[in-house]
């Protein structure tokens, strides 16, 4: 059993543009069940991460409990991070990112972290606008406690266990078009040519970007008869758009076919490329979303890709007006006017 | 791209790249391996099987196993491969008892070896235990060729040399040493079933400069004068010397020189230091014992003043190449330089030789008096004759000497069986899991940055007294560990079950030199250039799955720079990776 990781490279990998290789945004081995969905899902945020060239330190991951939640390990060991309590990741980032506005917020749980425990802490941070990264690693089970179906999972679906699930899954993609948050999009951690630009892109978006990442708990729901095993949802899959993104100074890459492409531009000058393979669908157009999802969904269809993105969006700290300082370095100055100013405040109510 | 034909027993050959690389094809791993284990004498063995001589090539091999280790290409240096052999046969036990046991049981053939050097022991070895007379011709009183009369003491101590000469001479080998062949035809006529021309290339070229007659005695050409040395015919040279070559014998030449009365030894080389043929560290060796190599200076004229050496004149040039980098050496104009010498000797190559074979034999020869010998079977144009080692295609070096020595043995017992020549048997090749339970295997996997250790030299205050003493001290047993824990087990391959996988891509995202990519197929050229990281190391094979079950895509391993970690075994839950060991042994005679 291998406990660390060599540190070779592929010599025709070569450093990014502030000088790191790859794997100086990995963590320590994962010691999650081997094939588990969620360490692809760490391989996809590893590698966005070396593409935009972020500087480790500009970041702080943040989950709850679970397989999932324990994800930030085996990631970016150079980056900030808190491992919170079961479901309580959103309030911990909300007063992170109040303290100080200058990190990168992401936000790693799981489906039972997010849909059961941490339910109402989740719709307050999308009813906020929270400016973070909220990636759900969903696997339709509590992995973590052996299996049991969480409250994502598919109506009718077998888990290893045996029983078949009597009750309604919850949608949290739809739960949060519904609640008007900012980003949503859905992906699957076996398709990283998806994953990766989606979470370049939700690294960009200023407000709360929403993943719901799919993602095969090869333990205890990977048997043919759950709708989250890997063979299911390949057979099932399909995707609003082809999608790229593009840091502000780069180049376009992608020739994308005449007349289907669409271009959203983010509020730092970079850009999403979006080659559409779902008709009547616009990222821009929150209804044409929810149509577009609910009708996949009635086909037995899994729908990936972006949902939606609202370009115009205003985060906490825009709604309520803080200063661009971030307020952790705000001295005893900046926040105390002093006593005249005391008391020429004061005279007015006099 | 088609699916790879794992089957092919030269697929995973090419990945355990310092066998492949090793004209003998020694199983390299398998004995580092046994030495971390510390068990020697197995590790020697296999050598032995291999390569003949375990104890000289580990001083001394041409190491061409070195330059294509994979360590190298993933870090600064290879895994000292050859000083690793040296440590096998300095620690190991008792080890005839495990070679083949005579006498042998006549098989009623008679075989000559013309020349007793590396090429012709390798035959007799492999010849012997199956029953054959093996007539052994050499010039010299001992068996050795130029492991003997051209590699100094101060590398390869003699007892090391007789020990390994020995283990086959008694395998009852009958020699007639103190024999230089005059006639092939003479040989020819004693009715030998076949005969095999293992004479090396035993004439030094000589640089007849003016002042070269008149110089005389103090003139001498490089490797008569290192066989001189090494029969004590010759124990003292002037004060100051000039040994003209840039090649392994003026290397040796000059340090031999220092030992035995050279004061002011200066090496002078035609042509820029990077073109020198001398192995950098026989460079480096020469340099520690205080030898100036000077470059860009053609000799002009040996300086004779009253019948006596006195020096000689150079030229200065630089180098120039053109797009084809073919290199010209355009004089500087600067004025010529004098450099005093008491003795000169020349060491600016050999050559073959073959006034002794009567042309009118059926031996053809063809460029450069070459004999016109077969590159796989080493026979010549007459089918009872085979040439080998550097009598078959020019000087090359004793583990090439010694591959073809095996090639040349499996020849001859095709030929006196009456069978096709051509027909070579297949290599012997064995692939088995190394996994011992859930995520252990049978060899140490874990891989860290390490860098090449150094051997310890013996100090140059002493050495520098006796020609006889080593410099080299070896690794010792933890050295040796340390640096046998370097290699990266190259053997062990990853082998991929197509049907198993369930493209969780689990060994994509743990494999650490980004080997490992799941994409649609292509040609090779597109596909090299869309891996996880690109392939651009064409050398190396692209193993290529066939279609996955879930979609319609493929699984690449770019074979470059994997580190054989077992990372991805280790991840997959399906076990659609497994690690097994590749063994490959070339087919020889006897086993
Ligand atoms: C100075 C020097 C240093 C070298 N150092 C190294 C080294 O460090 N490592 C390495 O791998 N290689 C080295 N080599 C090369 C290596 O020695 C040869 O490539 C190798 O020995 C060739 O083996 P062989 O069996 O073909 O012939 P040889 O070793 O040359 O043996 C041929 C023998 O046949 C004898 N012979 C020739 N003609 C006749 C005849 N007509 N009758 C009877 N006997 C005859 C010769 O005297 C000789 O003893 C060195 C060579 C030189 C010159
Ligand atoms: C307050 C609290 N309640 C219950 C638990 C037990 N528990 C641990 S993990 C977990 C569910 C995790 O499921 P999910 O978030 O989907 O993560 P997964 O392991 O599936 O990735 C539960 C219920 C706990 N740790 N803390
Ligand atoms: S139990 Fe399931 S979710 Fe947890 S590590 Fe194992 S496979 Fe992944
Ligand atoms: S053994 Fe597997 S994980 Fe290790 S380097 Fe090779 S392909 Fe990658
Ligand atoms: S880890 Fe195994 S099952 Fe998963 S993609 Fe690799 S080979 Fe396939
Ligand atoms: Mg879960």
């Amino acid at each position: 059993m291998s406990y660390v990781k060599p540190k070779f490279h592929h010599p025709s990998l070569k450093p990014n543009k502030v000088g790191y290789n790859k794997a100086d945004y990995e963590g320590v081995i994962s010691t999650l069940c081997a094939g588990c969905g969620h360490d692809s899902i760490s391989g996809a945020i590893v590698q966005a991460c070396y593409e935009i060239s972020l500087e480790p330190h500009r970041l702080a991951k943040l989950s709850g409990i679970g397989c999932s939640s324990k994800t930030p390990t085996y990631f970016l060991s150079n980056s900030h991070g808190f491992n919170s309590v079961h479901g309580r990741m959103p309030s911990i980032t909300t007063g992170a990112n109040m303290a100080n506005r200058d990190l990168i917020y992401l936000g790693v749980s799981g489906d039972g972290d997010t849909a059961s425990i941490g339910m109402g802490q989740f719709v307050h941070a999308i009813r906020r606008n929270l400016n973070m990264v909220y990636i759900v690693m969903n696997n339709g089970c509590y992995g973590l406690t052996k299996g049991q179906d969480s409250a994502t999972a598919d109506f009718g679906s077998i888990s290893k266990a045996g029983e078949s699930n009597p009750y309604q899954g919850i949608d949290l993609a739809g739960l949060a078009l519904e609640l008007n948050a900012t980003f949503v999009g859905r992906s699957f951690s076996g398709d990283k040519n998806q994953l990766v630009p989606m979470i370049k892109a939700a690294m960009a978006h200023p407000g709360f970007a929403f993943l719901d990442v799919i993602s095969p708990c090869v333990t205890f729901n990977n048997n043919k008869t759950s709708t989250r095993s890997y063979s299911h949802v390949r057979a099932h899959i399909e995707s609003t758009s082809i999608f790229d993104f593009v840091p502000e100074q780069d180049e376009i890459r992608v020739d994308y076919p005449e007349g289907k492409s669409a271009e959203v531009e983010l509020f730092d000058g970079s850009k999403i490329h979006l080659s559409k393979l779902a008709p009547d669908w616009n990222p821009t157009d929150r209804f044409s979303a929810v149509n577009r999802l609910h009708e996949a969904k009635s086909r037995g269809q899994i729908l990936t890709g972006l949902y939606y993105i609202n370009t115009e969006s205003k985060d906490l700290h825009e709604m309520m007006n803080t200063v661009d300082t971030p307020l952790n370095t705000l001295q005893q100055k900046d926040l105390c006017p002093g006593n005249s100013k005391l008391q020429s405040i004061n005279k007015t109510f006099r | 791209m088609k699916e790879t034909n794992i089957e092919d027993p030269e697929y995973f050959h090419k990945v355990v790249d310092c066998q492949y690389a090793c004209p003998a094809h020694t199983p390299v791993p398998e004995y580092i391996r046994l030495i971390a284990a510390q068990k020697y004498t197995e590790a020697y063995m296999i050598n032995w099987e291999s390569n003949v001589f375990p104890g000289v090539l580990g001083r001394t091999c041409d190491r061409p196993c070195e330059p294509a280790c994979r360590r190298g290409r993933v870090e600064d240096e290879p895994v000292a491969i050859c000083r690793l052999k040296r440590v096998a046969a300095d620690n190991k036990g008792e080890v005839k008892h495990l070679m083949p046991q005579g006498p042998f049981k006549s098989n009623g053939k008679r075989i000559a070896l013309i020349g007793g050097g590396p090429a012709s022991l390798t035959v007799a070895r492999d010849l012997a235990p199956l029953g054959y007379e093996l007539h052994l011709y050499d010039e010299w009183g001992k068996g050795g060729g130029m492991m003997r009369t051209q590699i100094p003491a101060f590398r390869l101590p003699e007892s090391v040399l007789d020990e390994e000469v020995n283990y086959i001479l008694d395998m009852g080998v009958v020699t007639h040493f103190n024999t230089f062949v005059e006639s092939m035809k003479e040989i020819l006529d004693k009715d030998y079933d076949a005969v095999f021309v293992g004479t090396g290339a035993p004439k030094g070229r000589a640089l007849e400069l003016p002042g070269f007659k008149e110089a005389g005695e103090n003139i001498h050409v490089g490797i008569e004068y290192l066989a001189a040395v090494a029969f004590e015919h010759k124990d003292k040279i002037g004060k100051n010397v000039i040994v003209l070559g840039g090649g392994n014998t003026a290397m040796d030449c000059c340090r031999t020189s220092k030992r035995i009365g050279g004061e002011e030894v200066t090496v002078v080389v035609r042509s820029p230091r990077k073109d020198m043929k001398a192995s950098p560290w026989e460079i480096e060796d020469a340099e520690r014992e205080d030898i100036t190599i000077l470059n860009n200076m053609p000799p002009k004229e040996f300086i004779v003043e009253d019948g006596v050496l006195k020096g000689m004149l150079f030229g200065k040039v630089r180098a120039e190449y053109d797009e084809n980098g073919k290199r010209k050496l355009i004089p500087t104009g600067e004025p010529d330089v004098f450099i005093p010498a008491d003795d000169v000797i020349i060491a600016i190559g050999q050559d073959n030789s073959f006034p002794w074979i009567e042309r009118d034999l059926g031996i053809e020869f063809g460029k450069w008096d070459l004999p016109k010998v077969d590159e796989l079977t080493f026979q010549s144009t007459r089918e009872n004759v085979f040439f080998g080692g550097d009598a078959a295609f020019g000087p090359e070096n004793v583990i090439t000497a010694v591959a073809h020595g095996h090639h040349a043995a499996v020849s001859i017992d095709l030929f006196c069986n009456g069978e096709n020549i051509h027909d070579r048997p297949s290599p012997i090749t064995n692939l088995v899991s190394q996994k011992m339970g859930i995520h252990e295997w049978t060899y140490d996997n874990a891989i860290a940055h390490d860098l090449r250790f150094k051997v310890p030299h013996e100090d140059k205050a002493i050495s520098l007294k006796d020609r006889k003493v080593e410099v080299e001290l070896g690794f010792d047993e933890q050295l040796g560990f340390k640096e046998a824990q370097r290699c990266l087990n190259c053997d062990v391959q990853t082998i991929f079950t197509s049907n198993l996988c369930i493209e969780c891509d689990a060994c994509v995202d743990v494999c650490p030199t980004d080997c490992i990519t799941f994409t649609h197929n292509g040609e090779e050229e597109d596909l090299r250039t869309r891996l996880s990281a690109p392939a651009e190391n064409k050398t190396q094979d692209l193993y290529v799955s066939g279609v996955l079950p879930a979609t319609p895509r493929i699984m690449i391993k770019d074979e470059d720079v994997c580190l054989h970690c077992g990372l991805c075994a280790e991840r997959c839950p399906t076990a659609a990776w497994d690690m097994k060991k590749y063994l490959y042994n070339t087919a020889k005679t006897y086993l």
